[in-house]
């Protein structure tokens, strides 16, 4: 009985959450440029206007143009489902679910991408010629990121590995884990979330075509991504496992929170990247963590 | 080197007796249009004045180190004539428009299309250049386009993300200006020229009044002519303290972005104080001025100013001290010299490419003539050069609106025009902020206008953007369109 409303309650915070992300990153960008800016809670008005409305389908499109985003999203929400949140809301993980957790990730934008090709148009065509090209290397980052938090704790299971801290190589985890964050979620230096110019955009430009519901969803999905990334990041630094539960949930909302706000930040000071610089940032980025990975390998054996 | 010239010498704003104007056989025309080109001359305007059963060109040049403009006509000519764009690509887009006009072929015309005739509800937009490859894919951008901006088709032919050549097809917004002048002018006329392009509505205004002056054989009052100047300065520093804003937000930089915003408004509200509207318009009427601005005025003029300025010098701080900013901004759609000299780019955009050409400098006319300021020019020819240019030339209109607010002349504002003098032509630039504004205009036996020509500067140089994109990543055509900030409306006339 507990278990089921445990579980209500981790879905309750990732689908009911998740969309306030973007709204703190806005507020933070127009608190810094000294604008008002749009409310917290303007992701909820949006995902509820759209999903009023009807969906414009374009004649050559196939069902796949509305399945990719809800097989997405729920690739992204089942992935969501496997971190834990904290101590008090540990993820009924399996050995080897860290894999998985990659793979639902993948799959999430296989269909993204696969649906934005089918309306043929260049945009989306770009669009999905980007996301895949820059996630050759986040995803190799990642994948490292992970490996070194499963050499450090010995674990391949999300809970584990997730629990204990990344030991001594943990700024340097943070920082590749960061830098990921923002090229998976389509931030600056990335790629440039509030642009309206078709030909600089990356995933903006995958859903150019969608509209109401199935554009709903993309949206929420995307901002439940971003929640993930950052969960995740704040557990990879955090030894969450060696603190009292209410201590650590504190500081596992308090680390989303300080993310999100960087997130802000590096967008409201930074310009964007050239697209022929990104590989460089994300190359560090990977380095980062095999750094990371070194030193969880044989920093404890020194 | 302009004196031994075979064509008719004149000054800016100055007009000329059409029958003095030298004429010749149209290919004799061209040749010679050419040999003034090939001495430095520069082509402002090349159109056809219908005459009898054929169409007369009239070639209008600058002589820019002498101070000079010059003059010649072909005689009535039909069917076809040499192009001058074989050997000066800078007439190309002339001589497209004079076909479309007139019906006039320049044979050897490389890319012979139409420059803004419909067909249907749309453009006439003819063929596009097409790269052929497996590898290669095409692109067609608007002529809906995403922000709140003007229409206007833009067709790349990219290899990955590397563009091959990008084309321009315009034509969306032409409103027949130029063919509703003939006969006028009318009442509406004035209201016209300040909606040739909206946001250049003080110096089209200014050079249609130096046009009517100019065949009325007057001039407009000193004091009309330093509100003139006063106010073509402030247009010049809210468009391109709203394009610095512009380009920095197209970089994702917010900072720069989000205050260049607001002070482009700042500026604009100087205009309104000066006139009541924030774009100039009903200030600049021929003859003179419509507002004065009295001393009161004056002094909140100057005070806001200030402020306005030390907000803009602030915010551009922000910009070129950011590195990620420059890393985006260097050698990012590079125009070279050459290209921009052979094309007759004119304004920031040409000065950026390090060409030294200023109407203010090389042709003052009003109150240019009086008080000078420097031409700001930067070698590069990329989009860090033309913002570069931008915020010079934006220092520089602060201090020559602060200088010249302190130096007011006395006297009125407006004097009652006398009628056009007949079978006239008369010539105007105007350094507007995007560059030269050519107004030209051909009066009939009853001092009427027989033909009124329009030269934008996006005329000029809007083949300039499709040649910086050359090699350059697709990606940043946003940033390099917006460094050259071109009018689609002044273009489409």
């Amino acid at each position: 009985m507990t278990s089921i409303l445990e579980f209500i309650l981790r879905l309750a915070v990732w689908l009911l959450l998740a969309p306030a992300l973007p709204g703190i990153i806005n507020k933070v960008k127009a608190w810094v440029a000294g604008r008002q800016g749009p409310p917290m809670g303007q992701l909820y008005y949006d995902l509820a206007r759209l999903w009023k409305k009807s969906v414009v389908m374009s004649t050559l499109a196939s069902p796949a143009f509305i399945i990719g985003p809800a097989v997405a999203w729920i690739a992204v929400l089942v992935a969501a489902m496997f971190l834990p949140l904290g101590p008090v809301g540990g993820a009924p993980g399996f050995h080897g679910d860290v894999l998985l957790f990659i793979y639902l990730l993948a799959v999430a934008r296989f269909c993204t991408t696969w649906a934005a090709m089918e309306t043929g148009s260049a945009f989306e065509g770009m669009g999905s010629a980007r996301e895949v090209s820059y996630a050759v290397l986040s995803e190799a980052a990642l994948m490292t990121a992970v490996l070194s938090l499963g050499v450090q704790s010995g674990s391949v299971t999300l809970n584990e590995m997730l629990a204990t801290s990344a030991g001594a190589g943990a700024v340097l985890l943070a920082a590749g884990l960061f830098t990921v964050l923002l090229a998976e979620n389509s931030r600056v230096p990335f790629d440039d979330p509030n642009t309206h110019l078709e030909l600089t955009m990356i995933h903006e430009a995958m859903v150019l075509d969608h509209s109401g519901p199935p554009l709903a969803v993309i949206l929420h999905g995307a901002s439940m991504k971003l929640m993930l990334f950052a969960v995740l990041l704040a557990e990879a630094v955090l030894p969450l496992g060696n603190m009292q539960p209410l201590m650590a949930t504190f500081a596992l909302i308090g680390a989303v929170l300080a993310v999100t706000i960087g997130v802000g930040l590096v967008e409201s000071l930074l310009a964007r990247f050239a697209f022929r610089r990104a590989p460089l940032l994300l190359t560090t980025a990977f380095l980062f963590c095999v750094f990371a990975l070194l030193i969880a390998w044989k920093g404890g054996a020194a | 080197m302009s004196r031994s010239s075979p064509f008719a010498l004149l000054g800016n704003a100055t007009s000329i007796s059409w029958i003095e104007v030298p004429e010749w056989p149209a290919a004799e025309l061209v040749r010679r249009t050419g040999a003034e080109l090939d001495r430095g001359a520069r082509l402002c305007a090349w159109f056809g004045v219908p005459d009898g059963d054929g169409t007369r060109l009239v070639a209008v040049i600058a002589f820019d180190a002498d101070n000079t403009l010059a003059v010649a006509r072909s005689t009535p000519t039909n069917g076809a004539y040499p192009s001058l764009t074989v050997t000066h690509p800078q007439a190309h887009l002339f001589e497209r428009e004079v076909w479309e006009q007139h019906a006039l072929t320049p044979v050897g015309h490389p890319w012979l299309k139409p420059v803004r005739k419909t067909a249907g509800d749309a453009p006439a937009n003819g063929d596009f250049f097409r790269v052929d490859g497996g590898e290669i894919h095409e692109v067609a951008v608007g002529p809906v386009h995403a922000g709140i901006i003007e229409p206007g088709h833009f067709r790349f032919q990219c290899a990955g993300e590397e563009v091959l050549h990008l084309e321009i097809a315009l034509g969306y917004q032409h409103r027949g200006i130029e063919h509703a002048l003939t006969g006028g002018p009318h009442r509406v006329t004035a209201n016209q020229m300040e909606a040739v392009s909206g946001d250049a509505t003080i110096g089209h205004a200014t050079a249609h009044a130096a046009v009517m002056e100019a065949l009325a054989g007057t001039e407009a009052p000193l004091r009309a002519q330093w509100l003139r100047a006063i106010a073509l300065e402030l247009e010049r520093l809210a468009n391109h303290t709203g394009d610095l804003g512009a380009l920095a937000n197209d970089v994702a930089f917010l900072p720069t972005a989000s205050a260049c915003g607001k002070i482009r408004g700042d500026f604009l509200n100087l205009t309104a104080l000066l006139c009541g509207n924030r774009f100039g318009r009903t200030l600049v009427r021929p003859g003179g001025c419509r507002h004065d601005l009295e001393p009161a005025r004056l002094a909140r003029l100057s005070e806001q100013l200030n402020v306005a300025l030390r907000d803009v010098e602030r915010a551009c701080a922000w910009l070129w001290d950011a590195a990620s900013v420059r890393a985006r901004f260097e050698n990012t759609g590079t125009v070279f010299t050459q290209q921009a000299s052979d094309l007759g780019m004119v304004g920031p955009v040409a000065r950026a490419c390090g060409l030294v050409r200023d109407v203010r400098y090389d042709h003052p006319s009003g109150w240019y003539r009086l008080a000078q300021t420097p031409v700001a020019v930067w070698p590069d020819g990329d989009v860090f050069a033309r913002a570069r240019v931008r915020w010079l030339e934006v220092q520089r209109s602060g201090e020559f609106l602060q200088q010249q607010l302190a130096a007011a002349v006395d006297g009125g504002i407006r004097e009652e025009l006398p009628a056009s003098a007949p079978d006239m032509l008369a010539v105007a630039l105007v350094e507007g902020w995007r560059g030269e504004i050519c107004h030209v205009a051909l009066t009939d036996a009853s001092g009427r206008f027989r033909r009124y020509k329009i030269v934008d500067p996006s005329f000029h140089n809007w083949i300039g953007l499709t040649l910086a994109l050359r090699g350059q990543a697709i990606s940043d055509f946003p940033v390099c369109n917006k460094s050259f900030s071109l009018s689609y409306c002044g273009f489409d006339l």
